[in-house]
């Protein structure tokens, strides 16, 4: 019976991602919209558009292989299971012991060489191109987002999420500089991860400065549905993820009941609109950057990472 | 002047020498024709192509390759000595790009057909992984056929015609047609008329670099001031369109006057226009001005060098941001311009950001002119009837863009027997290739909106 319930905990956290997720990009266009005068489109309008997009047809290109067909439903599983894996309103939840945070950052390094390869396999110049900025980008952001995971587990001695928000949480961790750089340094890579300025422009039109957008031009009807989703869920998952490290407070803990459960959900719900909040303001008051400047911008990302472990070491050691 | 082979050919070599510059190179069938600016004046050649043949300007003058192609395409017209004979307007063969070979270079097609809402045009990158090695245009998916349109055309559909060569120059375009054709007649249209054109002319401006100036911005995805010069470009059409009963202007210009006339609710609504711009643009420049992530992108992007814009005689913000003070309200000159104060901005840099910074400047300038238009808004009719005569003229008007060409003889039925009218972008589009050159691929539509050439002017 116990273990009927910790499921029903744990698929109610799967349904609640998926279901926030959309929620979160409109609520972000939203705010951008209202930010520079506009009305902004409304905010249930990214629902709208996944139900629109697997209404429609699929229409392939000739030169797509299985590979292409196959990619969408990978990119979005692998990211969906990712993000039911970091805690959100509540902590320890069945699936958390199963898998750590290492093995977060390997399922969406999972998707996105899916999303690259993807890419390349219709042979248009712009999926080539698209893939090749993202793995420049990755090849970047995937060791500072490392070494983000190696300060945190040092500091809780455990690479499970659940337990670093618990143990970060505690009183005697306080404040740190370790902490400070790293949720910088973790910023930083959620930026260039999501696809946002100033990495990427998620509303562009124009061909030749896309990343992310380039990657998926040739994707149509319910591929492109799955694709949006999983975008959409990357974005849920790394605020997520930085709220439960950074902000551990009114997470529930394993097993604490209804109640408790229902104001973690209140509580997750809040920190989401925050984030989305400081996202949109962000995002509008910063012009893109130069493709070649994301690797200085996600170089100190990873120096802000590393500089955080090795300041820890340096502490732990006196 | 009709001239002999040997001084077309001179004329040529004048031009290779830089000691003239090309601005406009036409054809009919039967003739070519080449109009000069000489020690600041406007010299029109022409010559009879026996056997439809006529020595190559291109030859020796490369910013002519593109308009003898042209010719070549419209009215058969073979230049002798043309170093590049394929299909320019036309799309009738399959077309051969230029090679660029090398270890690790790959094409990328974009076009004609874009993501965005924009005009249709080709664009092939060969690139060495994001650095440009070469940029070539494929344009002439507008062509429209507007010479051969024209040709035989009652006046008014004729001018009609030319207020459509390019939309976001319909006030330009009408302008340049309306005093060719004065000039073929010899009709004078009331001061008040003039005076009328050159508040469309500049309210025209106005809105337009307000677009360009946020395009630039939204490019480098800052949406901020995409909106809020995008609100700026909304609030002067919606005065024209109360002043003049179109947002753009459109057919307001005709040959003789113009068709409507400012009441004094639209001299008042203009003032508001006015005061409104002077106070809200500056903030708005400031921010561009402050942003470093925005500077960081424009400022060395895409640098014209004050060479070629000389060479292929850029006109507008592409020559006045590469060091070429040229301005057809200056010279040539035509009136009203000459009763009002005004200063043509002109810098060195050629880069992204100083073709915004003229563009920022002329809006000052614009709406200076604007305020004292209306100070001095002669009285009396805006219309004198044109009398049917036979007869040539050109005209040179400064259009937002740069300097309209316009050309046109009439019969003396007061039909038109033909007209050529030769967009700015004629000379800029070559020179977007070689300023993206070096440059890296995601920057070119940043150096391309800085650009924002015509493609339907161009493909006529």
């Amino acid at each position: 019976m116990a273990i009927a319930l910790a499921l029903a905990v744990q698929l109610a956290q799967l349904a609640l991602v998926l279901l926030l997720a959309p929620l979160l990009t409109g609520y972000v266009r939203k705010l951008k919209a209202h930010l520079v005068g506009r009305q902004g489109p409304p905010l249930l309008q990214p629902y709208r558009e996944l139900l629109r997009l697997l209404r429609k047809d699929v229409v392939l290109a000739e030169s797509a292989s299985w590979l292409f067909r196959a990619a969408p439903y990978l990119i979005f599983a692998t990211t969906w299971v990712a993000a039911a894996l970091v805690p959100t309103f509540a902590a320890g939840l069945v699936f958390s012991y199963a898998a750590d945070v290492i093995a977060i950052v390997a399922l969406l390094g999972a998707a996105r060489f899916m999303l690259a390869l993807a890419g390349l396999d219709v042979g248009t110049s712009f999926g080539g191109i698209g893939a090749s900025r993202e793995m420049m980008i990755a090849s970047l952001a995937e060791p500072a987002m490392l070494m983000v995971v190696f300060t945190l587990s040092l500091l809780a001695g455990s690479t499970q999420l659940s337990s670093i928000a618990a143990a970060l949480q505690a009183p005697e961790v306080g404040l740190r500089v370790s902490l400070a750089l790293a949720l910088v340094a973790l910023i930083m890579v959620a930026l260039a991860e999501n696809a946002r300025i100033p990495v990427d422009n998620p509303a562009t039109h124009l061909e030749l400065t896309m990343v992310h957008e380039a990657m998926i031009l040739e994707y149509s009807g319910r591929h492109l549905a799955l694709i949006e989703a999983a975008s959409y869920l990357k974005l849920v998952l790394y605020v997520s993820l930085i709220a439960c490290v950074f902000f551990p407070w009114g997470i529930a803990g394993p097993g604490q009941g209804a109640a408790a459960y229902l104001a973690g959900t209140g509580v997750y719900i809040a920190k989401l609109g925050v984030a989305g909040f400081a996202l949109a303001v962000f995002e509008t008051a910063i012009a893109k950057m130069r493709v070649f400047r994301v690797s200085d911008f996600l170089g100190a990302a990873l120096m802000l990472g590393l500089l955080a472990a090795l300041l820890l070491f340096v502490t732990q050691a006196t | 002047m009709i001239v002999h082979r040997s001084d077309w050919e001179q004329a040529a070599a004048r031009l290779q020498a830089g000691e003239a510059s090309l601005v406009a190179l036409w054809g009919e069938p039967g003739s070519a024709h080449m109009a000069l600016l000489d020690q600041n004046e406007i010299h029109t050649l022409s010559i009879a192509c026996d056997g439809g043949r006529y020595p190559s300007v291109g030859r020796l003058h490369p910013p002519a390759i593109r308009l003898e192609r042209a010719m070549r395409d419209l009215h058969g017209l073979e230049p002798d000595g043309l170093p590049d004979t394929r299909q320019w307007l036309h799309h009738d063969e399959p077309y051969r790009f230029l090679p660029a070979e090398g270890e690790s270079l790959h094409q990328i097609p974009v076009g004609p057909v874009h993501a965005g809402i924009i005009e249709p045009g080709h664009f092939r990158f060969t690139a060495n992984g994001e650095t440009v090695v070469r940029l070539e245009e494929r344009l002439g998916y507008v062509h429209k056929g507007t010479e051969q349109l024209m040709a035989g055309a009652p006046l008014e559909r004729a001018a009609r015609l030319a207020g459509r060569v390019s939309g976001d120059s319909t006030v330009a375009y009408a302008l340049a047609f309306a005093h060719a054709v004065e000039a073929a007649s010899g009709v004078e249209p009331p001061p008040r008329a003039v005076w009328l054109r050159a508040l469309m002319a500049e309210l025209e401006r106005l809105a337009n670099h307000c677009g360009d100036i946020g395009a630039v911005c939204n490019d480098a995805a800052f949406v901020v001031l995409h909106a809020q010069f995008g609100w700026l470009r909304e609030q002067v059409l919606r005065t024209a369109a109360r002043c003049f009963g179109h947002r753009l202007m459109m057919d307001c210009v005709v040959p003789g006057g113009v068709r409507a006339d400012l009441a004094a609710e639209g001299q008042h609504a203009l003032r508001v226009l006015a005061a409104l711009v002077r106070s809200r643009f500056p903030e708005l420049v400031e921010v561009y001005d402050n942003t470093e992530s925005l500077k960081d992108r424009t400022v060395g992007t895409g640098i014209l060098t004050p060479a070629l814009a000389a060479q292929f005689a850029a006109g507008g913000y592409v020559g006045r941001a590469s060091g070429r003070a040229f301005d057809a309200r200056r010279t040539p000159g035509y009136a009203p311009y000459g009763e009002l104060e005004f200063d043509v901005p002109v810098v060195q840099a050629g880069d992204v950001n100083a073709r915004v910074w003229i563009r920022v400047r002329e809006v000052g300038q614009s709406v200076a002119l604007i305020e004292q238009l209306l100070a001095a808004l002669p009285t009396g009719s805006i219309y004198a009837e044109a009398r049917p005569s036979a007869g040539e003229g050109l005209a040179l008007v400064e259009g937002f863009r740069g300097d309209i060409f316009a050309w046109v003889r009439m019969r003396s039925d007061g039909h038109v027997e033909r007209c050529h009218l030769r967009d700015p972008s004629w000379f800029q589009w070559p020179l977007l290739e070689a300023a993206i050159e070096g440059n890296i691929v995601a920057d070119f539509p940043l150096c391309n909106k800085s650009f924002n050439c015509s493609y339907s002017g161009h493909d006529l």
